[in-house]
């Protein structure tokens, strides 16, 4: 119990920690490598509280692929940082004021309304005699099948979107055909010719 | 677990810390001994590909030349580490710790026999899949940090295979995680015994075996997919600034990651620890045997890979990738998932002879 608790002191304290390094960094490079910091604490977290699945999926999608991107794009930019500064400075008033707003009224939820609904209870993170991923199957897959399908659809939707937006046709480029090259033949490209002493080919 | 019965009772510890001081020296005499495995890989592959070219390879240092690669990780630590002056020097040095931390801590989850295994979690495939993805960042951030540009441009080249390729692994390990019914990497094994005819290889996942390799060649930057260090264009890939110990980390990480998707595809496909035929001289001989003979026939294939096949062009890469092995895995998943809903129930018992099913 003890390595638990010091383990989730570790990881919540890094986690933060790295959030606002994210924020305060000069470097968006920093920034993204300490947000990658934070997604593998939070992963951390899901771990502690059993939800293994998740935390892995985390890291898969949001360390293993979005973070990339992130990086692919911040590495490649000229951004000038002096400029982006100015902003924070004008800004952080009204930032701050919106930010304490919804925290307080998070709080204020929490503090009045906040338990669970009576049949969310044995939907813990590890149900009785099934592993953490089975459980999040039967949900996704028996029992919400339906709402899983129409999530899936708009997604959907939205990459077919943002391939048409994206996708142009341009004229004149060659492209490879492989199979064109490998199924070419000898008699398509050369002839054998018998040529005779002085005279030549025609 | 026999040291945490010894912490214990012997020594007098309370039980997490017996726990944990048991649990830190198994993973520090395992990982000693991946690392030092790792030389003899190296000689091996050396070895190989000087068989192939009628060559004799090396064969001064110790007998057969068996320490050559521990004479040239010696050179590499006493040479001098250069820092170029325009690097970020943080991102610099921590690219190359990252790349071999990873390579190190999958091998967390790897089970080399029957209980054999360091973490024996819920999750032991998704949690390689993820180490293996984020094996792109000692990539990149070695790239970026050394400030040059060829040492950039294979940096992104190589980010830019990786991310690809990871995506048929994934599918691959779906149609699997479908056959096998679990994520845990020793109940994958225990799925496919009790002898070879369980195992994926002799079943409609063969294909996949297939993909698998080729996926993994250029996950790990191996020849025909090494555009990362394709000499003629990019100097030395990535890491054309580092030298000494740094380089030798990477150098290190590299092997390990052949050596751990080969020891993946022996658990997915060719049955682990378990022994081809399930009689007892066979069985008498200790499971991690049978896997280390299963990696190493992979390591043997991967290796002639290098031997006689030409480098790929980028583009031809990125449609191996995208056009055919991406659409290959995916329509497997949907066999795989037709194959165990429809197929197996009915037929299950005439296949189990043939084999697993």
């Amino acid at each position: 119990m003890i390595l638990q608790a010091l383990a989730f002191y570790l990881f919540a304290t890094v986690l933060l920690a790295s959030g606002v390094v994210v924020v305060t960094s000069r470097n968006p490079v920093y920034s993204v490598l300490f947000l990658i910091l934070a997604f593998f604490n939070a992963a951390g977290l899901f771990v502690l509280l059993g939800a293994e699945f998740i935390a892995m999926i985390l890291v898969i999608v949001y360390v293993g692929a979005v973070a990339v991107l992130f990086l692919f794009v911040v590495m490649m930019l000229d951004v000038d940082f002096a400029e982006l500064k100015k902003g924070v400075q004008s800004y952080l008033l009204p930032g701050l004021g919106i930010g304490g707003l919804l925290f307080a009224e998070l709080i204020i939820a929490v503090a009045a309304h906040w338990h669970f609904a009576p049949h969310a209870a044995p939907a813990a993170a590890t149900p009785k005699g099934i592993t953490n991923t089975q459980a999040l199957g039967h949900i996704l897959y028996t029992d919400y099948v339906y709402y899983f399908q129409a999530a899936g659809l708009v997604l959907l939707v939205a990459m077919i979107g943002a391939i048409v937006l994206t996708l142009r046709h341009r004229d004149g480029v060659r492209r490879q055909k492989a199979w064109t090259q490998i199924s070419r033949e000898p008699s398509d490209a050369m002839a054998l010719v018998d040529v005779k002493p002085g005279e030549g080919v025609e | 677990m026999f040291l945490t019965n010894w912490f214990q009772h012997t020594a007098g510890l309370p039980y997490p810390w017996a726990w944990t001081l048991a649990q830190v020296i198994l993973i520090v005499v395992y990982q000693a001994v991946v690392m030092v495995s790792v030389a003899f890989w190296i000689l091996a592959d050396r070895k190989i590909w000087a068989a192939v070219q009628m060559r004799r390879g090396p064969n001064v240092v110790g007998p057969f030349g068996l320490l050559q690669t521990f004479a040239d990780a010696m050179k590499f630590m006493f040479k001098e580490p250069i820092i170029p002056a325009a690097a970020n020097k943080v991102i610099f040095l921590a690219a190359p710790i990252i790349a071999a931390t990873l390579a190190f801590a999958a091998w967390a989850v790897v089970p080399l026999d029957e209980g054999w295994v360091v973490a024996d979690i819920n999750v032991g495939v998704l949690y390689l899949f993820a180490i293996s993805s984020l094996g792109v960042y000692g990539v990149i951030m070695g790239g970026w940090a050394s400030n040059s540009k060829y040492g950039f441009l294979a940096a992104l080249r190589s980010a830019a295979q990786m991310v690809s390729y990871e995506v048929s692994i994934g599918f691959v390990i779906v149609t699997v995680l479908i056959f096998a019914g679990s994520l845990n990497l020793s109940d994958i094994v225990r799925a496919q015994g009790p002898d070879m005819r369980g195992w994926y290889i002799f079943s409609p996942l063969f294909p996949m075996l297939i993909v698998m390799f080729i996926s993994s060649l250029a996950e790990t930057q191996r020849p025909p997919f090494d555009l990362l260090e394709a000499e003629s264009e990019l100097v030395a890939g990535f890491m054309v600034e580092y030298s000494s110990t740094p380089f030798l980390l990477y150098f290190l990480g590299e092997y390990m990651n052949i050596i751990l998707l080969c020891a993946l595809m022996s658990i997915m496909f060719l049955g682990g620890w378990l022994p081809p035929v399930a009689i007892w001289p066979l069985t008498a001989v200790p499971g991690v045997l049978w896997l280390l003979a299963k990696i190493v026939v992979l390591f043997f294939m991967v290796s002639m890979v290098k031997a006689f096949v030409p480098r790929y062009r980028y583009d031809q890469l990125m449609r191996l990738g995208w056009k055919l092995l991406l659409p290959v895995s995916m329509l497997w998943v949907v066999v795989a998932s037709a194959w165990v809903v429809f197929v197996r129930p009915v037929w299950g018992p005439f296949f189990a002879h043939l084999f697993g099913g």
